[in-house]
């Protein structure tokens, strides 16, 4: 701190650390604070506001764990965005291993551009396009058909488009970190494991796997998190069966009226994506100010 | 080369089609409907070429409203992070090293948090004290994680900052405040131009964070998906085809103008 008042004076370091204080306090903690204050009271209408009845209890929370609709949905959507890492995991290790050690400059360049393309456009369009392309008389449909491949169209919309178009958007944040790993692989130690007999199978899960496991770890957590807290996807591809957690958090607040009970599911949203952040990048031994990058 | 490599390798590049067309077949699509009269927005069967779509999107003036909103929250955006983004990397590079890693973690946190947490959690704050959705708080809300991006920017710049600079202006009699006005400003304004760009785009894409705090504001984002829930016409698909064709634009000449600084580096 003395290192900045050194540097810049008084003046100015004291209009630096009141523009992060604002941030910080103002933006950051304060929000999150009054959101598990919210969370831990009732839902009281405003004449018993301070009354006998407003007392703190984590009865918001356990709601969530006896109301079998939302647990159900809760448990799902932690599984399933678990499985859009997953997935999303394997179609990208194949690119970004051959983007990072096969790929001359040329094609490199070409499939960068390529991948970073689709991600400047935004997630609501992406998610249209999905849309589009799945609709039930839509151009999927129509081409499985006219293959001969399926007789009757197939109702895309439900669990099936909302892992597609997940899958979609988040390709960069797992590809990129994966990328970085994987590039500071020296080549020389693929080409031991090839000499000393391995299979291409045994070269990637003992020595190229390991050496990304930062990257890939990355690449999880980022995708988790984002599966887990979209909105989108879930909304417009989802159909009744296929609910999504955010959804039910919007329906407290928008529909139910209830916004302690919807706080209290954010905080176990918030919660739940912290938790596993920091569990992935302790396993993985990976440094917060490595992810970040 | 072996039978089985040969047979690997053309797996792979099939695979490789396979991505590629995962990757644009969908926003191919959604751009090509735009053109097709049918009224819901599809390529198979084509009916006839029409360009009625973009002259509704056009006359539809929710549409403009959403638009303009946008752009006000975006230019609110980005001059709110960008100050905030450089202080907080300033005053992070300045800490010593425990407390750096503390102060770290707290300033990256939003970037962890999901977006829809952030827009919650700012709604019900302002709520209490008595401020409801809208411009203002879609602008406070966007602005607690894009200020981490600008923060991150400008701190990758910071690292290749030669302090050595600063001292020689002191010692020839500058003070601090045109010390940093004249030489550290000019030093990071790439990473402040860059990070501004970042923030609109980012600014200008978000609907996860936007919906809670959105109040009766209908931003280009929530107009979209309102209309794919409401009324799906392909004038949303001309909509979406003009931004994509701007912001692909945009990216380029954003790509272009960073190579050729660049260049001019080099010699």
């Amino acid at each position: 701190m003395g290192d900045l008042f050194n540097r810049f004076g008084t003046g100015l370091s004291t209009v630096f650390l009141t523009l992060v204080m604002l941030w910080l306090a103002g933006m950051v903690l304060a929000p999150n604070l009054m959101m598990i204050d919210y969370a831990l009271r009732p839902n009281l209408p405003p004449a018993a506001l301070g009354g006998p009845d407003d007392t703190y209890s984590l009865a918001n929370i356990t709601y969530l764990a006896t109301e079998s609709v939302h647990r159900v949905i809760f448990f799902k959507t932690i599984w399933a965005s678990a499985l859009v890492a997953l997935v999303t995991f394997l179609v990208c290790y194949p690119i970004a291993f051959w983007m990072a050690q096969r790929a001359t400059t040329g094609q490199l360049a070409i499939a960068m551009l390529l991948i970073i393309i689709p991600f400047f456009i935004n997630e609501v369009l992406r998610t249209l396009a999905w849309f589009i392309l799945l609709a039930y008389r839509g151009p999927l449909n129509s081409v499985l058909m006219g293959m001969g491949i399926t007789d009757a169209p197939i109702r895309w919309q439900g669990d099936g488009g909302v892992l597609a178009a997940m899958v979609y958007a988040y390709i960069l944040f797992m590809l990129l970190p994966i990328f970085n790993a994987i590039e500071s692989l020296d080549r020389s130690q693929l080409e031991a494991s090839r000499d000393l007999g391995a299979s291409r199978w045994k070269t990637h899960t003992r020595v190229v796997i390991p050496h990304a496991k930062a990257g890939i770890a990355t690449g999880f957590v980022f995708t988790f998190m984002l599966a887990a807290g979209s909105y989108v996807a879930p909304s417009l591809l989802g159909s009744p069966g296929s609910r999504w957690f955010t959804e039910i958090i919007y329906n407290w607040f928008f529909e139910g009226g209830d916004w302690n009970r919807g706080a209290a599911y954010a905080l176990v949203l918030l919660v739940l994506c912290l938790a596993i952040v920091l569990v992935t990048l302790r396993i993985a031994r990976v440094n917060l100010a490595d992810v970040a990058k | 080369m072996t039978g089985a490599n040969k047979i690997f390798r053309a797996v792979f590049v099939m695979y490789l089609a396979i991505f590629t067309l995962y990757l644009f077949a969908p926003l191919i699509i959604m751009g090509a409907a735009a053109f097709n009269e049918s009224r819901f927005p599809t390529v198979i069967p084509w009916q006839r070429t029409t360009l009625q779509w973009f002259k509704a999107m056009w006359a539809d003036a929710a549409m403009w409203q959403s638009l303009w909103t946008s752009v006000l929250v975006a230019i609110c955006v980005v001059v709110v992070v960008v100050p905030i983004g450089t202080a907080a990397a300033l005053v992070l590079t300045s800490l010593h090293a425990r407390a750096r890693s503390f102060a770290y973690g707290l300033m990256v946190s939003p970037l962890l948090t999901p977006g829809v947490v952030i827009g919650i959690s700012t709604l019900i704050l302002w709520r209490q004290m008595g401020v409801g959705g809208g411009i203002f708080l879609i602008v406070l809300a966007q602005s607690t994680y894009i200020i981490c991006y600008v923060m991150l920017m400008v701190m990758a710049r910071l690292q290749r900052f030669d302090r050595t600079q600063e001292e020689a202006a002191l010692g020839l009699g500058a003070s601090r405040m045109m010390v940093f006005r004249r030489v550290l400003m000019p030093f990071l304004k790439p990473a402040l131009l860059a990070s501004g760009g970042l923030a609109i785009l980012q600014s200008v894409e978000n609907y996860n964070t936007t919906l809670f705090v959105r109040g009766f504001e209908t931003p280009l984002t929530v107009f979209i998906a309102t209309k794919v829930r409401t009324g799906l016409t392909p004038a949303v698909n001309a909509l979406a085809l003009v931004i994509i064709v701007a912001t692909v634009i945009g990216a380029i000449a954003y790509e272009v103008a960073r190579r050729r600084q660049a260049a001019r580096k080099l010699p």
